[in-house]
């Protein structure tokens, strides 16, 4: 290798060590399975209001193992993610701490958070049924996907994600696991094509005539008729409608976006600061404006195009419930071969 | 470990030295492996009974049904193009040499998305199938989903076959031509010819591709997400994602790795009584043949079928896609930054995978012998496990250090150092190097082992030192395999997705955590322009790692760069 091929790499190698941030006072780390265009806009709203500097890593699958791994040198203050399983997974790896705000209590339904204050939901979305616009269909259950009416005619991500195990365990929770089991092979008969892909493709699917009915998270069709994805996008929106499907026996499953302190963060102080920004009026409006999500605390207002699907009533067993069957849900749908 | 020892013992024998090191850096990548046997050992309740009665025979089956389908694709795209260009002259030749690796750029996610959305039934190709039938709606005709077995299959196939064309043709191109014509005179034709000589001599090197497609495949698991095809890496992370088992998630990982160390073992037990020894200084080439127009343009339009199909077709789409979003809200200024940490990153784990992948390969060359190859098995190892894993080990392995050097400064100094690699991307270029050294020290092996002995003898009894000889005679002589093995070695770390995810330091986004970032929430049309940077940047390696092939071939004698 020559001298200037040295130079070069030795130089770029420097840079990229330079790159790393040293945290310092009046600055927060964010580790974050939540895509950073989700969060950006409310971060920088936070700077702006506060002058504190948010530092974030966008992770996608390890987020609890790095945290764990960096332990006491963990530089993260906070830890952000979907899905009620994924916070109860921190707790449970040890990994938070718990944060002690009136704001936060008072701001959060009690359901929407950890008994100890070891998580805190910031936002909400909900399990929908997107369904071809001339569809006659007005109201849904989740029950009704097992029918074999829609045989070949129903679109859905992989059973694994984390977003149907949740509506799975939701199943466990009201009929038993093994009523479920039998429902989920009876989805799985409906299956139009593979259980997966993302959730937009229910909509594009749909419109591509490929199913009639997809299970996909309310705040998609937001993002796909504001036009914000794009003009391919909002012909994809205008393709379905929406229902919000309730059990038989309840409501609509819900699940939540939420955050932890981390257990070493350095910041705690301002972490918190920045946790009770996020259920402030601003902010749980740009959830809802910017995100298309249910705002967390009760009052707040709603997208008119969320609000468009009617009054969500969410379904009554609760959050800890719905998290204990989870992994009994990943194995049920390995048991049908749901994604098979 | 019997290596450090074994080199004390032997400091005395030629290059002892670099076997320790070669013992050394098979460590470094050994520690993650070793990370994840420690995850693996906590145990996991009733996994196994569990994936034994559900998903692991469907799993198997499908991993299998996978290896064998991209197997079969790639190597016969990879044989027949790279036999193609070195074997029939015709116009359009010299461009389809360096066109057919272009779809190495293309990343596996990206094409699966792309492809989706191509042929998607409201995608331009089936709307313009239902214009010309006269149907107006995708309700009366649709062609068969892309997301199947098939599909993923063939997509992989496409972008994966490189691997195959490019020590095929390597080989193709060295084979001395001195043989071919022997056969030629003695009455066999040009194709039995490629039947009978070229394929069979050149099998090594058709395995070691389709070894390294078929690794990538198993790596693969965007693809395999966006195309529903449920493989043994599609259950390692629903072991660890969705049922929080990471030590089950190890397990499954590390029989995944028995089953490849196993394969591999296979490979080359198979062909354990056959050597292959090549003329370095390959007086002479196979002279190409003259074919006649029209035969010449079905080979050229033959050839140009998987460059459309692997990379044309896709880059024009995301160019499309790209343009759209471009339109709709400009180029975020994010991109330069993203450009400038991704070349960094790849360029820094490039550097360093050279490197020791020399030190390993050479091992082999000054001390052939079961240890220096057992060696170069070890430290080439990582390839063969998918990167969330190796990550999951380079952060149990790193943290831990981390952690370590951190109390000691505040214990001795009263200073916090805070993560010093994982807060800096050494840990990135750590998990690139354990990934991607199989790429390197195999390829330099293969570059080491055409150079004949004779060469060793000439150049020490001339009057060299061994160092003299390794930096005047090898050093040269395998600058081809040295310079290929680097770009695949850069275009492989750009592309690269799950350890760059998973240990980047705060603040820090490449094109491909960008993408992904994009892609996971379903905003693909904002991922394009990502996605587009992605392939743009690994084109220009791979158009230059075309010009290393042509210009060995007009590369003067090795014996003259002796002088």
């Amino acid at each position: 290798m020559n001298l200037r091929a040295i130079k070069t790499s030795t130089f770029l190698v420097s840079s990229l060590l330079l790159t790393a941030s040293v945290a310092t006072a009046a600055e927060i780390n964010v580790y974050t399975t939540r895509e950073p265009a989700l969060v950006a806009p409310l971060l920088e709203a936070f700077t702006k209001s506060t002058g504190t500097k948010v530092n974030t890593v966008f992770l996608k699958d390890g987020l609890a193992e790095r945290v764990a791994s960096e332990g006491e040198s963990s530089p993260a203050d906070i830890l952000m993610t979907v899905d009620a399983g994924n916070l109860v997974d921190l707790v449970e790896k040890g990994v938070t701490q718990s944060a002690e705000s009136t704001v936060l209590t008072s701001a959060i339904p009690e359901q929407l958070r950890d008994a100890d204050g070891h998580w805190f939901a910031l936002s909400m979305r909900a399990r929908v049924l997107y369904a071809a616009k001339d569809l006659d269909l007005a109201s849904f259950n989740y029950e009704d996907l097992a029918d074999p009416k829609w045989k070949g005619k129903v679109c859905i991500r992989s059973g694994q994600h984390p977003y149907n195990t949740a509506l799975f365990a939701d199943y466990i929770a009201h009929y038993g696991a093994e009523e479920t089991e039998k429902w989920l092979a009876g989805v799985k008969d409906n299956l139009a094509r593979k259980a997966a892909g993302g959730d937009r493709d229910s909509a594009k699917d749909i419109l591509g005539g490929i199913c009639d009915i997809g299970i996909a998270n309310s705040y998609y069709v937001g993002l796909m008729t504001s036009g914000k994805g794009g003009e391919e996008q909002v012909k994809w929106a205008e393709a379905i409608k929406v229902i919000l499907p309730t059990f038989k026996d309840g409501g609509t499953q819900v699940n939540i976006s939420g955050a932890a302190i981390a257990k070493h963060a350095p910041n705690k102080a301002e972490a918190v600061k920045l946790l009770e920004y996020l259920v402030s009026d601003e902010a749980q409006k740009i959830y809802a404006e910017a995100n298309y999500e249910y705002p967390v605390k009760p009052g707040a207002a709603i997208d008119p195009i969320i609000a468009s699907f009617g009054e969500l009533k969410i379904d009554d067993k609760s959050l800890a419930e719905i998290v204990s069957h989870r992994k009994q849900a990943s194995e049920l749908v390995d048991k049908v071969g749901f994604d098979n | 470990m019997p290596i450090s020892s074994a080199a004390a013992r032997l400091t005395k024998r030629p290059g002892s030295r670099w076997l320790t090191f070669s013992g050394i850096i098979a460590l470094i990548v050994v520690f993650p492996v070793a990370g994840l046997l420690m995850e693996a050992l906590k145990g996991s309740a009733g996994l196994w009974a569990h994936l034994f009665s559900t998903t692991l025979p469907v799993a198997l089956v499908d991993t299998v049904i996978l290896l064998l389908g991209v197997g079969v694709v790639t190597a016969v795209l990879g044989t027949t193009t790279a036999w193609m260009v070195t074997a029939y002259e015709f116009p359009g030749r010299r461009v389809l040499e360096w066109a057919l690796l272009l779809p190495l750029a293309v990343p596996t996610y990206i094409i699966a998305y792309a492809y989706l959305d191509i042929l998607h039934p409201i995608g331009s190709v089936q709307g313009a199938i239902r214009w010309m039938l006269g149907y107006d709606s995708p309700r009366q005709f649709r062609l068969p989903d892309v997301r199947s077995m098939t599909g993923c299959i063939l997509l992989l196939g496409f972008v994966l076959y490189p691997y195959v064309y490019i020590p095929t043709r390597a080989m193709f191109l060295t084979q001395s031509g001195n043989l071919i014509d022997a056969a030629r005179t003695l009455g066999i034709s040009r194709r039995a010819v490629f039947w009978r000589i070229a394929l069979p001599l050149a099998r090594p090197a058709v395995a070691v591709g389709i070894s390294l497609a078929l690794m990538e495949t198993l790596n693969d698991v965007g693809a395999a997400e966006f195309l529903g095809v449920r493989t043994m890496t599609v259950s390692i992370y629903t072991t660890w994602i969705t049922r929080s088992d990471l030590p089950g998630a190890s397990q499954i990982a590390l029989a995944l790795l028995l089953v490849v160390v196993a394969l591999v073992a296979l490979e080359r037990w198979a062909r354990r009584k056959q050597r292959y020894a090549t003329d370095a200084r390959r007086s002479r080439g196979m002279a190409l043949q003259q074919v006649s127009a029209w035969k010449g343009m079905l080979l050229l339009f033959s050839g140009l079928i998987p460059v459309l199909l692997g990379f044309g077709a896709p880059a024009l789409y995301l160019t499309t896609e790209a343009w759209k979003r471009y339109q709709f809200a400009g180029i975020s200024p994010r991109i330069l930054d993203e450009a400038v940490n991704t070349i960094a990153i790849a360029t820094a784990a490039t550097v360093v995978t050279i490197g020791l992948g020399l030190v390993v390969a050479y091992a082999t060359r000054v001390r052939p012998g079961p240890k220096s190859s057992w060696l170069l098995r070890f430290a080439t190892m990582g390839y063969a496990a998918p990167g969330t894993v190796v990550a999951i080990g380079v952060l149990i392995v790193l943290a831990g250090l981390d952690r370590f050097i951190d109390r000691t400064a505040i214990a001795w100094l009263g200073v916090s150092t805070g993560l010093l690699f994982i807060g800096s991307g050494a840990a990135v270029v750590y998990a690139l190097t354990v990934r991607f050294l199989a790429i390197s020290a195999g390829g330099i092996e293969a570059g080491l082992s055409r150079i004949p002995g004779s060469l060793d003898h000439a150049s020490r009894s001339l009057g060299q030192s061994r160092a003299g000889t390794f930096l005047h005679v090898h050093l040269p002589l395998s600058r081809a395999a040295i310079s290929a093995a680097a770009l695949l070695v850069f275009v492989d770390c750009v592309k690269e997705l799950p350890a760059t995810l998973l240990l980047r330091p705060l603040n820090v986004e490449t094109f491909a955590t960008h993408l992904y970032g994009e892609a996971a929430r379903g905003t693909y049309e904002e991922a394009s322009i990502a996605a587009l940077a992605i392939v743009a940047i690994s084109i220009l390696p791979v158009i230059l790692l075309s010009q290393v092939g042509r210009s060995r071939a007009v590369a003067p004698s090795p014996i003259g760069s002796l002088q």
